[in-house]
């Protein structure tokens, strides 16, 4: 349950942009969280409005865009889709394949005024 | 707060003293020093914000702002710079990741005594309380620096930045990280170590790597320890072996037991060898003022 410490990082780079973008309130936080990241979605949403409270993004609103997990099978040389770690190639049931998206967790857009 | 772990912040010690990255906001209190224990300054908080509540008043047209920036960049950064230290120093920095219990202190005790005369030390303990582990450790024969992360369940690359700070750490050493146990949240954070050093007791079940996956995904190698108790087991290794495999293919694996010996020349080769490539491929000294500023102050201990 690290989701604390990523709402923190999620309150600094809207402090960051908020000094660069100079804006006063948000509004609205757009999250990318990748199905194979590290990330229970209800756990950041609970940690998301305790860490947003009193600050520039009290009340915002979290939206967190689900981003598919794939990966590359390099015995069918091509993309298949990854639910967990641990799926399998649908092909070939080959175990060994390469992460190639879905993994990240990323601060999207924001909703300013 | 959290309440599958009780995961937190502000409660953060590093050698006993508080993380600076954290701000106070509530009243500090101090908790009565037990004999043989360092003061400990607990900081007595709840969420950290820096920022003023925002100017409802403002009625201002809203618009989009794209950011588009990674959520661990700020931690990813800090490792970074640790990892640029370590490599001008030729150090070579193990992060060791696992359930509690698994005995990654007794494992760090044998391996501390082993390479006792060849090789130069330094030990930095995670654990959210006591000094228990990072004083084993210095009875073996290391100097090591505890970091209690209060409520936090992992380390991250900044504690781990202002520990070296505290460590005097010698070029060429080997740096052994020990972070908090828990098999979930430490695989996010890098903390700029070489590798990331699964342990896995037998006295778990084989199928730990398909329950915490990205563990064993993030690590290059999976230490099968407690193996002396494998004859009173119902433990499969092979299979356990297989599951570590399916999530990461590429990970080495050596079997294991802190009391038996068993493994240890291998785990202790493999350490060497990684020694001395991180030495061999030493990148050349800062110039005066970069890096992380460690300063000539040895752990007491």
């Amino acid at each position: 349950m690290h989701e604390m410490s990523l709402a923190e990082s999620v309150l600094q780079i809207i402090e960051e942009a908020a000094t660069t973008q100079k804006f006063k309130r948000v509004k609205t936080v757009w999250l990318e969280i990748g199905q194979l990241s590290c990330v229970e979605k209800e756990a950041m949403s609970f940690c998301f409005d305790a860490v947003m409270r009193d600050s520039i993004a009290q009340d915002a609103r979290l939206e967190i865009i689900d981003v598919a997990g794939q990966g590359w099978c390099e015995t069918c040389a091509c993309a298949v889709p990854l639910a967990v770690l641990y799926d399998a190639c649908p092909k070939c049931g080959n175990h060994a394949l390469k992460v190639t998206d879905g993994d990240a967790m990323r601060v999207k857009e924001l909703e300013v005024e | 707060m959290c309440t599958t772990c009780g995961c937190g912040i502000g409660q953060t010690l590093i050698g006993g003293k508080a993380h600076k990255q954290h701000k106070t906001v509530g009243a500090l209190h101090y908790r009565a020093a037990e004999p043989n224990e360092v003061n400990i300054i607990e900081y007595n908080q709840d969420i950290i914000n820096t920022t003023s509540p925002a100017d409802t008043t403002d009625t201002s047209p809203s618009r989009l702002v794209k950011i588009e920036r990674d959520i661990l960049a700020k931690n990813n950064s800090h490792a970074a710079d640790n990892r640029n230290y370590l490599a001008v120093h030729g150090i070579f920095a193990l992060n060791l990741v696992s359930s509690p219990g698994s005995g990654k202190t007794s494992l760090l005790v044998k391996t501390i005594t082993a390479l006792q005369g060849n090789k130069t030390i330094a030990v930095i303990e995670g654990d959210q309380q006591t000094d228990n582990d990072a004083a084993r450790i210095r009875a073996a024969g290391a100097p090591a620096v505890q970091i209690n992360t209060g409520k936090g369940c992992h380390l991250d690359a900044s504690m781990v930045a202002q520990a070296m700070q505290q460590l005097n750490l010698q070029d060429h050493s080997l740096l052994l990280i020990e972070n908090v146990g828990n098999l979930v949240c430490p695989a996010s954070f890098d903390l700029g170590e070489a590798h990331k050093v699964v342990i896995l007791s037998v006295t778990e079940g084989e199928d730990k790597p398909l329950k915490y996956p990205d563990m064993f995904r993030a690590a290059d190698l999976m230490l099968l320890n407690k193996c002396d108790l494998l004859p009173y087991l119902e433990f499969d290794v092979a299979l356990a072996i297989d599951y570590a495999l399916r999530i990461n293919p590429k990970l080495k694996v050596i079997r294991i037991s802190a009391s038996s010996g068993e493994g240890m020349v291998e785990w202790l080769a493999w350490i060497t060898q990684g020694c001395r490539n991180t030495a061999a491929s030493r990148s050349p000294l800062p110039q005066a003022g970069e890096g992380l500023g460690v300063r000539d102050v040895h752990c007491s201990s």
